[in-house]
């Protein structure tokens, strides 16, 4: 007769053994097919814009890469809650700075933020060659590009809301007028989409031209920081001679005076310009309407066409 | 039921002819489609991706046209890449569930059809760690995951052998094989290595120059004879014993031949015939009282296909154009130009792959 000895330790050591034994069964279950909802192109968009939004913070990423985006949103709230904590200490009757002057005031930070955020949504992708695994998915090129510009867009709106959001609850707090405040805030906070769509389309576009995050960087920097500084001095340097009619017109040339006028024109009335004079609603502000549209639809456009080309 | 069909496609770009009317029939199962390097593999495979307009020409995947219906194909389709195509620094789990999600999965099924896949294709505890301090292997192990995680019908593999070890591309074959047998997806994959598609594959499409040379069921290349390699000793009375007994086997009734070296080849036939010339060879070099150094069994090699065409072409007819005759997959002479045949005759990657299953 045969015995196994297994059989017999494990049934000396569990009395009832057979059958609660038998329950615990590890199954080879093999290959399992899928057979479930396949939810097709719009969800992969959904899911890219949250992956992307997600890594536009360092979530989901490295803890090295949470570091400087962390760090410059501290930097950009930090203003924000010195004037809510001044204002209610001293009683003032408003906030120190207007909701719509907050993000020009910040803009160098802001700028940094775009310049990091843009290339490491798209320029890993390039430089990891990550790109065919999406193309070759159900997503088409066009939703790539439309769920990384939505992405970034929300993303620089978060970055620019979040402390308008603070001013907001602080001024509430240090109960002043809550009418002004409201209608300052919601201001503020329809600059700040403007401002976002506007910088997402363009750094993007930049971004998308170089698979070298650092170049990427730098680039970005380059064109939002140097056509500012240069239309600024240009401005002064018209103001200074007089015919302060050009001023307006010199600050459609960057995208920082641009925001500035746009929010001026139509979101509140006073601008960094050497007049300190926002550009009419209805005369310069009409440009600077049709030039931020105008730039961001052509770098959306661009942005497109040159996800034709690379990336398979 | 077929799994792509292609007719007459072509596709040209400003100065090179990538695939010139190519016209194939893939069935379910492993199909290895073998290739030089540019001879189109690639660029047949973004055609039926619908990544690129072709030229002219359609074709069809899973019943769908490529050119119309590309995002319903690439449902449906898993495609693993050449070239690196992984980030470092996310961990292989999240970067195939986020690769699930992109073909359409919702949260949890990625997440459970990420953990299945991963450990179908041999990644364990590595699965949390950054990609970037993977090995090569692992790797492609990982583009494999992300190719399969959505449980396609097909999946097209591009080179999935590159860069591994001769260990690695044992399992990356044998993996591949599994893909079919016990998943049940069809395989499109790709190499410039003729001799490890052999045993991988079911059927075999050889193209070059973006041409059709050939598409065959893996019998029609391998199994239609057998050559019998044969080593022996000199003796005293048989100074020269490769010669001798290529000439008592020749008497014999059998085909041999002598190659470069000391070896004697013997072509055997399929079935009781040419298993009974096993024991005339073994027969005849115990009576000559020669050592038997080595006997063994050669398949024919794929790269053999490139070498009958050089024998083949000088004796082809004209080459007549139009997409009719490399349509005809058992035609081996297609319209080639007989100049270039030399030229892809005997590759180096078609050496390197007989070479690799020499033994």
């Amino acid at each position: 007769m045969h015995t196994d000895p297994n059989t017999t330790r494990s049934a000396d050591a569990a009395p009832d053994g057979p059958t609660a034994r038998g329950d615990a069964r590890i199954h080879n279950i093999g290959y399992r097919s899928y057979s479930g909802p396949r939810l097709g192109r719009s969800h992969g968009r959904a899911s890219l814009i949250e992956h992307s939004l997600r890594g536009a913070f360092g979530l989901g990423r490295s803890a090295r890469s949470k570091v400087l985006p962390m760090l410059l949103l501290t930097i950009m709230t930090l203003p924000a809650m010195i004037m809510v904590a001044v204002a209610i200490a001293t009683d003032l009757n408003e906030l120190p700075l207007e909701y719509t002057r907050y993000v020009v005031f910040m803009q160098p930070i802001v700028g940094l933020y775009v310049a990091l955020a843009a290339p490491q949504m798209v320029s890993l992708d390039l430089r990891y060659r990550t790109t065919p695994l999406y193309f070759s998915r159900p997503l088409e090129r066009s939703d790539y590009v439309t769920a990384k510009l939505a992405a970034l867009s929300v993303a620089i709106f978060v970055f620019c809301a979040l402390p308008l959001v603070l001013l907001y609850a602080g001024a509430l707090l240090g109960e002043l007028s809550p009418s002004d405040e409201t209608v300052g805030f919601l201001q503020g906070l329809a600059g700040a989409v403007v401002f976002a769509v506007l910088h997402s389309a363009l750094a993007l576009l930049i971004a998308s031209f170089t698979p070298r995050r650092g170049f990427g960087v730098a680039a970005v920097i380059a064109v939002l920081t140097v056509p500012y500084f240069a239309a600024t001095s240009l401005q002064w340097i018209v103001y200074d001679l007089g015919s302060s009619g050009a001023v307006d017109w010199i600050g459609l040339l960057s995208p920082g005076t641009l925001m500035d006028g746009f929010q001026g024109a139509y979101l509140g009335g006073a601008t960094d310009f050497p007049s300190g004079i926002a550009p009419a609603a209805g005369g310069a502000g009409l440009a600077y309407l049709l030039v931020t549209v105008g730039l961001t639809a052509l770098c959306s456009f661009l942005l497109l066409r040159r996800y034709r080309k690379v990336g398979i | 039921m077929t799994v792509i069909v292609t007719e007459g496609l072509s596709k040209r770009y400003p100065g090179v002819t990538a695939l010139d009317r190519l016209t194939v029939n893939i069935g379910p199962g492993v199909t290895g489609l073998v290739g030089a390097n540019g001879a189109g593999k690639s660029t047949l495979i973004k055609l039926l991706l619908g990544l690129a307009p072709a030229t002219e020409g359609t074709s069809r995947v899973l019943g769908k046209d490529s050119a119309v219906d590309g995002s319903a194909i690439r449902a449906q389709v898993g495609y693993m890449p050449e070239h690196d195509c992984l980030p470092p620094d996310v961990p292989a789990t999240e970067f195939v569930v986020h690769m699930a999600r992109m073909s359409g999965l919702p949260r949890t099924a990625a997440r459970e059809r990420t953990a299945d896949t991963l450990r179908h294709v041999g990644l364990y505890e590595a699965r949390y760690r950054p990609i970037g301090g993977y090995s090569t292997g692992m790797k492609q192990r990982v583009k494999l995951a992300q190719a399969l995680v959505h449980d396609p019908q097909l999946v097209l593999l591009d080179e999935p052998t590159n860069g591994l070890d001769p260990a690695g591309r044992d399992e990356m074959l044998a993996l591949i094989r599994r893909v079919h047998t016990d998943f049940g997806i069809s395989v499109l994959v790709t190499s410039h290595l003729l001799g490890e598609l052999e045993r991988t594959s079911d059927h075999i499409v050889v193209i070059d120059g973006g041409k059709l040379l050939r598409s065959e069921s893996i019998g029609g290349f391998t199994q239609s004879t057998t050559t019998l390699a044969v080593e022996v000793t000199d003796s005293d009375r048989h100074p020269n014993g490769a010669e001798a007994v290529h000439e008592a086997l020749t008497a014999a009734g059998l085909t041999a031949q002598r190659d470069a070296g000391q070896l004697v080849l013997v072509e055997l036939a399929p079935g009781a015939e040419g298993d009974a010339g096993y024991d005339t060879v073994r027969d005849t070099i115990a009576d000559m009282g020669l050592g038997l150094v080595r006997m063994e069994q050669r398949r024919h090699r794929i790269a053999e296909v490139f070498a009958e065409r050089v024998d083949a072409a000088p004796a082809a007819p004209a080459a007549p154009e139009g997409p009719t005759t490399p349509a005809d997959p058992t035609t081996p002479e297609g319209p080639a130009d007989p100049a270039e045949v030399p030229a892809q005759a005997p590759t180096p990657a078609a050496q390197e792959g007989a070479d690799g299953r020499a033994h």
